[in-house]
């Protein structure tokens, strides 16, 4: 099917029929020369001539098969292994699948950065958008990815699968009672789909609530495909630095590095691997910003610590003086790592045409940057807690050049930013230096018993 | 303007949709959805009470949460000028600079009920994380409340108040008492990790150290 691209415009139009050019034609040429009586040749036997394609190898034996029902008597084998050829063909490789999704939320996320540079469209590029403004709306996208997870029922799967009903994760998603494959690992990977979208809308709880149904401490199907994993724990971990959950984020990106790090090498011919490597840089980057703002290099394994230094040592440090020059490393390291944010709605036409493409990005940017601020005096406060086991309000406060008044905000600030409240509504201690106080004697006693560094 | 009106009407779905165990949003909603034929000055009053609310659930990060969801020039909103001040206040601990400027926008926070005891509750919240004993001055300021009734609140949470009264002891948790902390998920380490970093202590040794002495009266049980 061809669709030319000198007429201006123009798409695929489903409507054109080609020229009846059919493989049939050509198989019933040569069946009538070759094969009246006798079977085709094996798919083993072909196989070598087309370079073991796994599809065409599949198309072949269901012809094969085919000829062998029309033409000859197929045995009782022969209608067994018929029966197991047409299982294979309804099911689909996971990387096929996964890059279905994935291309589909790469052209929703293109189309909104496209849309959103107005400045430079034709009074016909309007009037084509205004027309055709279901496409790639976000309701709709969202919607789809929803559709797919509660047609293939995946979550109940996953559900059943927890208590031994089904088996979906012990075969990789594949189907080998009878069914496919395809609708179910299609629903799996369309919640890590939804994450990313909701990743790009700024949307970060939303995005996390979709990933619920699958385990991230454990491997699974969205492990099975490289790219899955990755894009998966690359949006989760993001997702928790918004939130400010960083000890979590740093957990998930300490692991998944550590296991680029040692299996790259098999990825080096496949086409991915490029964008391997651009993730893990990302996630080295997105590693370095929380570790700066929440600093448990306990949780962080050798080999990605010494990478870390080698990327990031000298920027880190800077970064946890919180001057001017640390703010704008935090705003290089989020600007370079962060998703391709996007503003979900359609413009307003009628508005005089500007650029608002970066508007998304430059919001999160700004509110991530209001929070690095907020949290500028606690590394102050974390360089005392160290050489102190305790210390009264007063000295502290005359140390850090403030007065007491302002010194207790900040100490109480401290304990809130170090201090998260999960969904269930329990409080979790994160600091790696803690303390409380005890004002009968005014002094700031050092939670820690023991320093383990 | 055409563009605002449609991020807004996103907007409203979207820091709905964020805030699933507040069910005190679903209300909001219900008038979104009724009384659409004033959609600009609607959304607004109802963003801005999803803020509120979203105020409200401190320690949370829910207002962080819809602030990223909503687009940058509908922030330049008066009210959501403010509201996003008064967050930043509560975030960063600065109490009395909070209740004076709350004090100032009345009118905008009095549409939500239980409001000013919600933020007493987020204050009490941050001082027990903090102290194990606090002056009196700091709790008034911190929760707005002076005299008799502060005298009223201290009874009704049952601390403790020492000396001319100067002094108020909090319950003690885990976050402001060190022998009643439980390890978290961020500072716990495999027991085969101690016992190499100490080869010359015995087991219970090391987790009398790390754990504390309830702990070890459990493993000296079995």
């Amino acid at each position: 099917m061809e669709y030319s691209e000198e007429d201006e415009g123009e798409g695929y139009d489903p409507s054109y029929v080609p020229e009846p050019i059919h493989v049939r034609d050509i198989v019933q040429d040569a069946e009538r020369a070759f094969f009246k009586e006798k079977a085709w040749p094996s798919v083993e036997a072909v196989a070598e001539y087309v370079d073991n394609d796994h599809v065409f190898c599949l198309l072949y034996r269901e012809m094969w098969f085919r000829h062998l029902y029309a033409r000859l008597n197929p045995t009782l084998n022969h209608k067994i292994h018929s029966w197991d050829n047409y299982c294979t063909l309804f099911q689909l490789p996971n990387q096929w699948l996964w890059d279905m999704v994935v291309e589909f939320v790469y052209q929703f996320q293109s189309f909104s950065q496209y849309r959103a540079k107005m400045k430079t469209k034709t009074n016909h590029e309007i009037a084509l958008l205004t027309q055709h403004d279901q496409a790639w709306n976000v309701y709709g996208v969202l919607n789809f990815l929803q559709a797919l997870m509660e047609k293939s029922s995946i979550v109940d799967i996953l559900q059943q699968e927890k208590e031994g009903h089904q088996q979906f994760t012990a075969t990789d998603g594949y189907d080998y009672s009878g069914g496919s494959n395809v609708l179910k690992v299609l629903g799996y990977f369309s919640m890590v789909g939804l994450l990313r979208v909701h990743c790009l809308l700024g949307d970060y709880q939303t995005g996390l609530n979709s990933l619920l149904p699958i385990d991230i401490t454990q491997q699974g199907v969205y492990t099975s495909v490289i790219g899955s994993h990755i894009a998966t724990i690359y949006h989760y971990g993001f997702a928790k630095l918004m939130l400010r959950r960083y000890v979590e984020a740093i957990h998930e990106f300490n692991k998944i590095l550590v296991y680029i790090y040692k299996t790259k090498q098999y990825h080096q011919k496949s086409p991915q691997y490029e964008q391997i490597l651009k993730k893990n840089e990302q996630m080295y980057a997105l590693l370095t910003i929380c570790l700066s703002i929440c600093p448990q290099h306990k949780l962080v394994d050798e080999t990605v610590n010494s990478q870390l230094r080698e990327k990031y040592g000298e920027k880190m440090l800077r970064m946890q003086r919180y001057d001017d020059e640390s703010f704008a490393l935090y705003d290089e390291l989020f600007s370079y790592a962060c998703p391709k944010f996007i503003t979900p709605s359609a413009p307003s036409y009628d508005e005089p045409l500007v650029n608002y493409n970066q508007d998304a990005y430059r919001l999160q940017l700004k509110l991530f940057l209001y929070e690095v601020k907020q949290q500028q005096q606690l590394s102050v406060v974390r360089t005392f807690l160290k050489v102190y086991s305790t210390i009264s309000v007063a000295k502290l406060a005359s140390y850090m050049e403030v007065d007491e008044f302002t010194l207790r905000t900040i100490l109480m600030t401290y304990k809130h930013k170090t201090h998260s409240v999960g969904a269930d509504g329990k409080t979790i201690s994160n600091p790696d230096i803690d303390f409380y106080i005890d004002d009968l004697e005014a002094v700031i006693g050092n939670m820690d018993r023991v320093k383990l560094e | 303007m055409g563009r605002e009106q449609s991020q807004m009407s996103y907007t409203v779905e979207q820091l709905v949709a964020v805030n699933p165990y507040n069910p005190d949003i679903l209300p909001d909603l219900q008038n979104y959805v009724n009384e659409q034929f004033e959609p600009e000055r609607m959304n607004t009053q109802i963003v801005a009470r999803i803020l509120i609310k979203a105020l409200m659930a401190m320690p949370a990060p829910d207002f962080s949460l819809c602030l990223f969801l909503i687009p940058e020039r509908v922030q330049m909103d008066e009210q959501f000028k403010t509201l996003i001040v008064l967050s930043h206040y509560l975030e960063t601990a600065k109490f009395r600079q909070f209740w004076d400027e709350a004090a100032k926008n009345r009118h905008i926070l009095e549409v939500v009920p239980g409001f000013e005891q919600a933020i007493q509750e987020y204050a009490v919240h941050v001082l027990s994380l903090t102290y194990q004993k606090v002056p009196r001055s700091v709790v008034a300021e911190a929760i707005n409340i002076e005299g008799v009734s502060l005298d009223k609140f201290i009874e009704q949470h049952g601390w403790i108040v020492e000396g001319k009264g100067e002094l108020v002891t909090l319950p003690r948790n885990e976050f402001n008492n060190p022998e009643l902390r439980r390890t978290s998920s961020a500072n716990s380490i495999p027991l085969d990790r101690i016992t190499r970093i100490y080869p010359l202590l015995d087991l219970s040794s090391a987790l009398h150290i790390l754990f504390g002495e309830y702990l070890v009266d459990i493993v000296k049980a079995h």
